[in-house]
């Protein structure tokens, strides 16, 4: 039953992201609003497939690779509802639901059967683990192409071009301000995230830390937003500065995510997601 | 009587030499007085802008008065002809009228359809009207002039491209800032343009604006018209850590604003970005200090290069402007031609129409019982025939392009019919045309 729910959504996203996609080249505000009400409803179909995924297995499903990728897709599209809400920039979708779609085009390509949880899994602390860090890591892939666009239109200005993208694209003080913000939330999320993750380790591994790969790698990814957020808040750091900041970071969020799975094994490579 | 303009602009000189030729407002009575008393000179009056200082006359011996009016350049100025004379541009005739009405329709601006060349050349008007240098020619060539500028600007978009510079301003200002609201701009120095750039960024919800001028009245003033605030010039480098934009406009010589006072500043901002637009030639703020990070410096020229891309038809919109400035000129050239010949052909009327008045009323009185509408016959009558014997001699004369045979017929009917001199007449003719044209003018304005 998931599975349907979860093909109808990443064919809703698709739907989305040609929307977006046409929405950005003749920028009719009509098509934004095409694009919104499909990728809500394709949101709506990938949160049951998450439910009756949680009823199916028993557990959350959050526990190899095609159910976390399906799950920070489904973070993603929901920051970009929230985000949509908040800041009237239509934009935004143009580029973060080709990422969720991406991801869900990936982990349409593994398999997706329901498998007996690993006793390591079996743990109060699991489900919180993965809802903050995928959040934080959602959140940052906003921050991501905030700083994207930033580059973008900051380039555009600085060469004093008014080209098709300029039009396009939010003003540079909107954008950094909700990168800014996006930081703000995003952060203090990631550090949950590796909290949770190190207490549920000392239940399941008898240690706080154990210099995993992930756990190295998502100390990385903590410092150097630790680094973005102070410089933005003492020296004033902003635009293109935090921008390349914020891209390098995001970076190291997709190592930490899937690079550090597929290339180095560790303590939290499973079996099961091959 | 030939129109004659001497000159140089920003296209063939440097500021530096436009610098040292212009004629500023406390000298330029002084300079026109001078031009006058030139013997080549019969009419005279200075364009100096920051970007063109240009000397209109009317003259009768046009070779003397290019040479006449180049040493006078070189010697008013202090600066040997050397130095410039390769800058100079003459034009004479036909050529000249071209180049004023250009000139004042804003075709010959580094911004195309600027607004403010047509009220520089109404004050270089005024001012020698005041002065009493110029005459019937220059009269009549600034107020064509000022006609043709008129007909460019409501016909042709040319005018628009101008605003569509503040358009582009404001545009800009929002791709960085997204709402304008309660940000400020600093206005440093004044002109059309800057005024312009500022109003339209007001409409777009600045809500604050700072004026800032060398003199502190000035300052005062304009921030009255903008209902902004006026500080003080040598407190500019305060306002800096405070406004978002800036818009420069004035005449400094040298950069007023440096690439290490706004890096010093942007640390003091904490990097909030700022936008300098820099309308000023030459620049009031050094380029290098749009290399800072998030400093936004357009000069003119970049405000003029985005707004073209906004303006396709912009070609064509110039093109128009030139075909009306050439109409006006063919109408300009046969009136000035005419000139020599009309005050003639009107004194030769007037002398026809007197005999036939005086010999009307002789015939009239000695037939005292004739009825009113035997009277119109008779007068409809003569005027009748004076007009066909009219016909053909000015006819011949108003068609007749050759200078030396037009001076031919000229004289033989003075002599032939007595006619009064020239002179006389030009000058009775310059108060008809006077009386005429005022109340065009009033009409355009």
């Amino acid at each position: 039953m998931n599975i349907y729910f979860f093909k109808f959504a990443s064919l809703l996203y698709l739907f989305g992201t040609l929307a977006y996609l046409v929405y950005i080249i003749f920028l009719k505000g009509v098509l934004s609003k095409i694009a919104v009400t499909i990728v809500s409803v394709g949101f709506a179909s990938h949160t049951l497939a998450l439910l009756t995924r949680y009823v199916e297995a028993g557990y959350t499903p959050v526990t190899n690779l095609y159910e976390s990728l399906s799950f920070f897709a489904w973070m993603i599209i929901g920051i970009l509802l929230i985000a949509n809400l908040k800041y009237k920039v239509k934009v935004l979708g143009s580029f973060l639901t080709p990422i969720a779609l991406i991801l869900m085009l990936f982990a349409f390509a593994l398999p997706k059967e329901i498998f007996p949880l690993a006793p390591v899994l079996k743990s109060f602390w699991h489900p919180f683990h993965v809802i903050f860090a995928f959040l934080g890591n959602a959140i940052f892939t906003l921050t991501f192409c905030c700083g994207v666009m930033y580059l973008i239109q900051e380039h555009q200005l600085k060469s004093k071009r008014m080209g098709a993208l300029t039009k396009r694209l939010p003003p540079l003080n909107l954008l950094d301000d909700l990168s800014y913000q996006s930081l703000k939330f995003g952060f203090p999320l990631l550090t949950l995230g590796i909290i949770t993750g190190a207490v549920w380790a000392e239940y399941a591994w008898g240690r706080y830390w154990n210099w995993d790969p992930k756990e190295t790698w998502s100390l990385i990814t903590w410092l150097l937003y630790a680094a973005l957020l102070h410089q933005r808040l003492t020296v004033g750091w902003r635009g293109r500065k935090a921008s390349i900041m914020a891209i390098i970071g995001f970076l190291t969020v997709l190592f930490t995510f899937l690079g550090v799975n597929l290339i180095l094994p560790g303590l939290h490579t499973y079996t099961n997601w091959k | 009587m030939e129109l004659l303009v001497i000159g140089l602009n920003h296209n063939t000189a440097s500021i530096a030499i436009r610098e040292c030729l212009a004629f500023p407002e406390d000298i330029l009575e002084d300079a026109l007085s001078k031009i006058h008393t030139l013997s080549s000179v019969k009419e005279n009056i200075i364009v100096s802008t920051c970007n063109r200082v240009e000397v209109y006359i009317a003259t009768r011996e046009t070779e003397k008065a290019i040479y006449d009016l180049k040493n006078f350049l070189s010697q008013f100025h202090g600066i040997s002809l050397k130095e410039f004379e390769k800058s100079l541009y003459a034009h004479v005739g036909e050529e000249a009228v071209r180049h004023i009405f250009r000139v004042v329709s804003s075709l010959d601006s580094m911004v195309l359809g600027e607004p403010q060349i047509l009220g520089q050349i109404k004050n270089a008007y005024d001012i020698s009207q005041q002065t009493k240098t110029s005459g019937l020619i220059l009269h009549r060539l600034l107020h064509r002039a000022f006609h043709v500028a008129k007909r460019v600007r409501t016909e042709t978009k040319i005018a628009i491209s101008a605003v569509s510079i503040s358009s582009v301003a404001v545009e800009l200002a929002e791709r960085i800032f997204g709402t304008l609201k309660k940000k400020t701009v600093l206005l440093i120095g004044a002109g059309e343009m800057s005024e312009l750039a500022a109003r339209h960024l007001v409409s777009a919800g600045i809500e604050k604006i700072l004026v800032t001028n060398r003199t502190y009245e000035r300052a005062l003033a304009l921030a009255q018209g903008f209902r902004g605030e006026a500080i003080p010039f040598e407190e500019m480098g305060q306002g800096l850590k405070k406004i978002d934009i800036v818009i420069s406009a004035t005449n400094s010589p040298q950069y007023l604003i440096g690439h290490d006072q706004i890096t010093k500043t942007m640390k003091d901002r904490r990097q909030k970005p700022i936008f300098f637009i820099d309308i000023a030639d030459p620049r009031d703020i050094e380029p290098r200090v749009g290399d800072i990070e998030n400093v936004y410096l357009y000069n003119i020229d970049d405000l003029q290069k985005v707004a073209r891309e906004n303006i396709k038809d912009r070609e064509k919109e110039a093109q128009k402007a030139e075909t009306i400035v050439q109409g006006e000129v063919v109408k300009f050239v046969n009136w000035y031609q005419s000139l020599e010949v009309t005050p003639t052909i009107v004194a030769l009327r007037k002398k026809f129409e007197e005999i036939r008045k005086k010999e009307l009323e002789k015939t009239l009185s000695l037939h005292p019982d004739l009825s009113e509408k035997e009277k119109q016959s008779l007068e409809a009558l003569t005027s009748a025939i004076i007009n066909k014997i009219l016909h053909t001699p000015i006819t011949l004369l108003k068609q007749t392009n050759e200078e030396a045979m037009t001076d031919l017929y000229l004289d033989a009917l003075r002599a032939l019919f007595g006619l009064p001199e020239k002179s006389l007449e030009t000058l009775l003719k310059f108060e008809e045309e006077k009386e005429k044209e005022d109340l065009e003018v009033k009409d355009a304005m």
